[in-house]
């Protein structure tokens, strides 16, 4: 059967994530598949631009999504969207493993992590998230060159905000409101809603 | 808390919503979280707004990723839902993820001969037979297993300590804690069903200021069988545990007279 066409209105934009973790949640494995096609991409690109190397992230990219099925029944829709959901416990797990790996060579490193491009320009190739791409391309254009630095070494690079105000030689102060200011920038340009 | 330490917690909801906190600021952060509903509006939408720029990432994945995925979610049993709902994500589930675990079972000896030395009775027999039809009750109930499994960790720890207590509704009352994985178990023998609208809640006592542990399950209540409840929250510095009856949903603070109320043995 062939999609519907929707003319002049909002495409639909793949399965309902929440109704499929809601399924995920009783058991349902057919939805957790459906809900794996939907995300698994996502996952394995965040994971893989924080860890860099391939193996490594889709052994966490398996943990995460093992995590979701596991843990499904605990999603709270008042928290947010299954997507920020599922994003966040990525986000979480692919830190967590680059911090137990990280050496103690900062200082040599921050050249090499202040040199290298975001990662949204390296690694995307799904089709589908290229209006993702685009629109974080833009929005993040219209940063300040700190809260750009600031939000890159956090976010795709793992790094805790002391460790951002150390390789930028700023002070903590200044970190804490580029990061919040820089997001809240970014929150607006994309018009994200919780 | 003064004003300006205020408004300096309320700054780190883009580190927070970015994971890019951790120690003591990320403790402090997530207590004024659980009352700053503006904090967690922004921690929401910041979060959100992380999504994207993962999103923005994406690769496609091996199909050999998806069919290793679905082998082992076929073996994972799944965890119940939360049931305290201030429970803080971060730093209590900074921990990496627990593997699937077919082992753990095996915790039930450990926990069952720990029970016993301490004298839990009823509860000592309702965890054996748990564990000896192991397999029939994943399937009958899934978040019924899950939370055992998580009191069960507690039991097993090397530095648990009980104590008992009878409740003053007749009931046994048995509180387990590990100091080293920072969490505390009741478990009670013969506790009645709370009246209709009402539900136990449990308590961390900070000295004496009661901090919600979360809701007991009551599908176990008023059946003579054992109910078992992991308090939601880390121990920290609470001194013991307290019981009370709420109106359903639970309370801030408590509005009863406590059931019982269990002060952790030293050491």
């Amino acid at each position: 059967m062939r999609e519907p066409v929707f003319i002049g209105g909002p495409a639909p934009r793949g399965p309902n994530l929440e109704e499929l973790l809601g399924l995920v949640a009783r058991g349902d494995q057919n939805a957790f598949a459906a809900l794996y096609d939907a995300v698994s991409g996502s996952v394995l690109g965040l994971t893989r631009s924080l860890l860099r190397d391939p193996a490594q992230a889709e052994e966490v990219t398996q943990e995460v999504l093992v995590e979701v099925w596991r843990t499904a029944a605990r999603f709270e829709p008042a928290r947010g969207s299954a997507m920020a959901w599922i994003m966040t416990l990525a986000h979480r797990r692919a830190v967590d493993r680059v911090r137990s790996a990280q050496s103690a060579s900062d200082r040599e490193e921050r050249a090499a992590l202040l040199n290298r491009t975001p990662a949204f320009d390296e690694v995307t190739e799904q089709v589908e998230a290229r209006l993702e791409r685009e629109q974080v391309r833009r929005c993040m254009q219209g940063l300040t060159e700190l809260q750009r630095q600031s939000v890159t070494l956090a976010y795709y690079r793992g790094r805790t905000y002391r460790e951002v105000a150390e390789l930028l030689q700023l002070p903590l102060g200044t970190v804490k409101t580029r990061l919040r200011d820089g997001l809240i920038r970014l929150r607006d340009c994309m018009g994200v809603g919780a | 808390m003064t004003r300006a330490d205020r408004a300096d917690l309320h700054t780190l909801t883009g580190a927070y919503s970015v994971y890019a906190l951790s120690g003591r600021e990320l403790l402090a952060f997530e207590r004024h979280l659980a009352d700053c509903e503006a904090c967690a509006q922004e921690v929401r939408e910041l979060r959100a707004t992380a999504a994207k720029l993962g999103m923005a990432t994406s690769l496609t994945p091996s199909p050999v990723l998806k069919d290793d995925v679905m082998r082992r979610i076929a073996t994972v049993r799944q965890d119940p839902p939360r049931v305290a709902r201030s429970e803080p994500e971060f730093s209590g589930g900074g921990a990496p993820p627990r593997r699937a675990s077919r082992g753990r079972w095996q915790n039930f000896a450990l926990a069952a001969c720990l029970a016993g030395a301490v004298a839990l009775g009823g509860v000592a027999v309702w965890q054996n037979q748990q564990a000896s039809d192991a397999r029939d009750t994943a399937r009958r109930s899934e978040q019924q297993v899950a939370r055992v499994e998580a009191v069960t960790e507690v039991l097993a720890a090397p530095d648990a300590h009980s104590r008992n207590a009878k409740l003053t509704n007749g009931a046994t009352g048995t509180v387990v804690v590990s100091h080293a994985l920072d969490k505390a178990a009741f478990l009670a023998s013969g506790l009645p069903k709370p009246p209709d609208g009402r539900v136990y809640q449990l308590w961390f006592s900070d000295r004496g200021t009661m901090r919600s542990a979360g809701l007991m399950d009551t599908a176990d209540t008023g059946t003579g069988r054992g109910t078992a409840a992991l308090l939601s929250g880390a121990v920290g510095k609470a001194s013991g545990v307290g019981v009370t009856v709420e109106p359903a949903g639970g309370s801030k603070a408590p509005t009863t007279d406590p059931i019982g109320l269990m002060s952790f043995p030293a050491g």
